[in-house]
């Protein structure tokens, strides 16, 4: 579904990311874990280009995602973007309506009428288990949210667009507990329909929720492997003393 | 223990220095306000006829009060026939008469050791002339005398003054204080203005905060800031060698020097404040709206339009704001190119003055405390007003813009 082929990646002449190869497969959980500056969040905003913002950044190798090389001269990075969706660290709505902040995907696309974008909506809601929280105050400011509930309407923004994969970047450690609970329930329920790659500091998040694992460090892949395996049995020594927290 | 003792002396003193600060600031302002408005006040109790004049007519004659552009038509011989104010009165010529006209029948010896038969030959004059109306200086003046009837003195009316049409605050008998050319003046000039620079001043704020090069803001953005900082009557003079021939040449116009002349100099010394302070407001939009905005497959352009602009709102309006006050303040630049036709103006290509020019123009050759000086006050407050009026209301407007994307 996803794949790395190669990946060298330079910050001007920082070398970030190292000759990564990498395969995910579809509809399955991937966790990223590594130390803090690792490339762990360089290595996922390769998957939707957001890089591309970056002057003077400077990619080689091959990304490719269902099959298709998504830094090829003939694609359009919005429409990449549609399909790849994107949750961040800190939960960051816009400004606007909590009916809004959802609706905003759909209408930059051009996707659909009133009727179809308040249907996505209340849908994108409910999938991102928020609706019920919400349904009352659509059109009240999404800033008046809690922390976890933001993040919440931000994974609903970024569902209601239809994605295939979606990559998050430490999507809980922002939040309290229950928040981060409810968060890691929802990725739960979403695996079955989206390809999902999220990076975390948390070992126990990365364990509860993934099927995968890859460890990262300074810009190298250490070590990939099934996430059961990574967790009891580690081939390498580094994510054996990263995992069980003897440094890192 | 001590230490600490001291520090918090010390966050004490800062602490009531900047409250006074504040507060001394505070009262400048209104202290400012306040003696404009007091300056001002005094013009609606003043004489409509020039200080220390009256005007006198024969005793039969039935006119009781003439309005300050009555006198003007009077005394400019535009008038002829008292029946030609109304029809009241008689049909008889009007004869205007100045305290100067009194040499043509008596020689200065005639009149007396210190002018002291003045009086009593005006008043034969008056007796003499049925028609006549007599401005004189009221320390020779016949007053009371038979057969003469002195004009009671009128105020300045507020109507007069915001609905008159001239303004001539040198005219005698009686000043002319029409400010409404002045105030159309004002509003043409600043109004084609904004309406040249906002554009503009935004499509460059928004090149320079998203679409130029790093290279390409270092260099021009403090090139622009530092354009902020050229004094206006250097803008004035560029205006007046560069501008002025050049709005001659390209209207084919008599005179170059023109509203549209000066709302183009205007245009020209508001687009840096302009684009500097909604460049910045621009910029500051966080990065991780724009990154969630393209995220989600917006292009440049939507992320543009539906987020930083919606974001910086408040700066852009700040921004606005900012280049309207200098466009109606502003008085150098715009008195040196607009020709400073004290007229009302009917098209963009005809000379204008505007309040600021006015006032800068005239204060100095106005007696302190006459009507002339005080209704230059009332001009700063009605220039004032004017700003409050607009701040408030692009203020009003960015809170609804704000409020439209909450
Ligand atoms: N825009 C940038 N310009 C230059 N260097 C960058 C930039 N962004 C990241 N880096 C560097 O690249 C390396 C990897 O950064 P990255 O953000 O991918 O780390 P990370 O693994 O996500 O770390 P963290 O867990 O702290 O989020 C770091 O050393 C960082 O300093
Ligand atoms: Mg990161």
């Amino acid at each position: 579904m996803i794949e790395a082929k190669d990946i060298d990646f330079y910050y001007g002449s920082f070398h970030a990311l190292k000759h990564i190869n990498m395969r995910i497969a579809a509809q399955s959980v991937t966790a990223l874990i590594g130390p803090s500056g690792c490339g762990k969040s360089t290595f996922l905003r390769l998957f939707n280009r957001m890089n591309d913002l970056i002057p003077e950044a400077r990619l080689t190798g091959k990304c490719l995602v269902g099959g298709e090389d998504i830094y090829g001269a003939h694609v359009q990075v919005d429409d990449l973007r549609r399909r790849i969706g994107m949750v961040f660290q800190r939960p960051n709505p816009f400004p606007k309506s909590i009916f809004e902040n959802v609706a905003y995907g759909l209408r930059v696309n051009g996707m659909g009428d009133r009727r179809f974008i308040a249907d996505r909506v209340e849908e994108s809601l409910r999938a991102a288990a928020l609706w019920e929280e919400v349904k009352d105050k659509l059109k009240k400011s999404a800033l008046a949210l809690s922390g976890g509930q933001q993040q919440r309407l931000c994974i609903a923004r970024a569902l209601a667009v239809q994605p295939t994969v979606l990559l998050m970047d430490e999507p809980a450690s922002a939040l309290d507990p229950i928040s981060t609970m409810k968060i890691e329930d929802l990725i739960f329920h979403l695996r079955s329909t989206y390809t999902i790659v999220i990076v975390t500091h948390n070992m126990q998040q990365a364990s509860r929720v993934s099927d995968h694992t890859g460890f990262f460090m300074l810009g190298e892949l250490v070590e990939y492997s099934e996430t059961r395996k990574m967790f009891t049995n580690p081939e390498k020594t580094e994510t054996q003393n990263y995992i069980t927290g003897r440094f890192g | 223990m001590s230490t600490k003792k001291l520090r918090r002396a010390g966050e004490y003193v800062i602490e009531k220095l900047l409250t006074v600060s504040g507060a001394v600031t505070g009262l400048t302002m209104l202290t400012i306000t306040v003696f404009l408005f007091k300056e001002g006040a005094g013009l609606f109790r003043s004489p409509s006829v020039e200080k220390g004049y009256a005007l006198y007519v024969h005793a039969e004659n039935p006119v009781e009060r003439l309005s300050v552009n009555e006198i003007k038509g009077i005394f400019d011989g535009e008038i002829t026939v008292w029946n030609a104010l109304s029809s009241d009165y008689p049909h008889a010529e009007i004869v205007p008469y100045r305290i100067e006209d009194i040499f043509q029948r008596y020689s200065e010896s005639e009149l007396g050791e210190d002018y002291a038969l003045l009086p009593d030959k005006l008043a034969e004059v008056i007796r003499e002339t049925s028609g006549i109306i007599a401005f004189l200086p009221q320390q020779y003046a016949p007053t009371g005398m038979t057969g003469v009837k002195t004009l009671p003195s009128q105020d300045i009316r507020p109507a007069d003054f915001f609905g008159g049409t001239s303004w001539m605050p040198t005219a005698t008998p009686a000043p002319l204080f029409g400010v409404l050319p002045l105030i159309l003046g004002t509003l043409f000039v600043s109004i084609v203005a904004i309406l040249i620079a906002l554009p503009l001043g935004l499509s460059v704020a928004i090149f320079l905060s998203e679409l130029a090069g790093t290279r390409t803001r270092k260099w021009m953005k403090p090139a622009i800031e530092l354009l902020a900082g050229i004094p206006s009557v250097v803008y004035g003079f560029f205006g007046l060698v560069v501008l002025v021939p050049l709005v001659q040449r390209a209207f084919a116009l008599p005179v170059g020097e023109t509203a549209f002349t000066g709302s183009l100099i205007l245009a020209i010394m508001a687009l840096p404040t302009i684009i500097t302070v909604a460049e910045d407001a621009m910029r500051n939009t966080p990065r991780e709206l724009r990154e969630a905005s393209l995220a989600l497959g917006a292009g440049h352009w939507q992320t543009i339009r539906k987020v930083i602009i919606p974001y910086a709102s408040s700066g852009i309006s700040a921004a606005v704001v900012l280049g309207i006050g200098r466009a109606i303040g502003e008085t150098m630049a715009v008195l040196m190119v607009t020709g400073n036709a004290a007229v009302m103006p009917h098209s963009l290509f005809e000379s204008v003055r505007t309040i600021p020019a006015t006032i800068a123009a005239e204060l100095g050759e106005a007696p302190a405390g006459g009507a002339h000086y005080q209704a230059l006050f009332v001009l700063g407050c009605v220039l004032f007003l004017l700003t409050l009026l607009i701040s408030v209301s692009a203020e009003w407007m960015a809170g609804k813009q704000s409020s439209k994307i909450l």
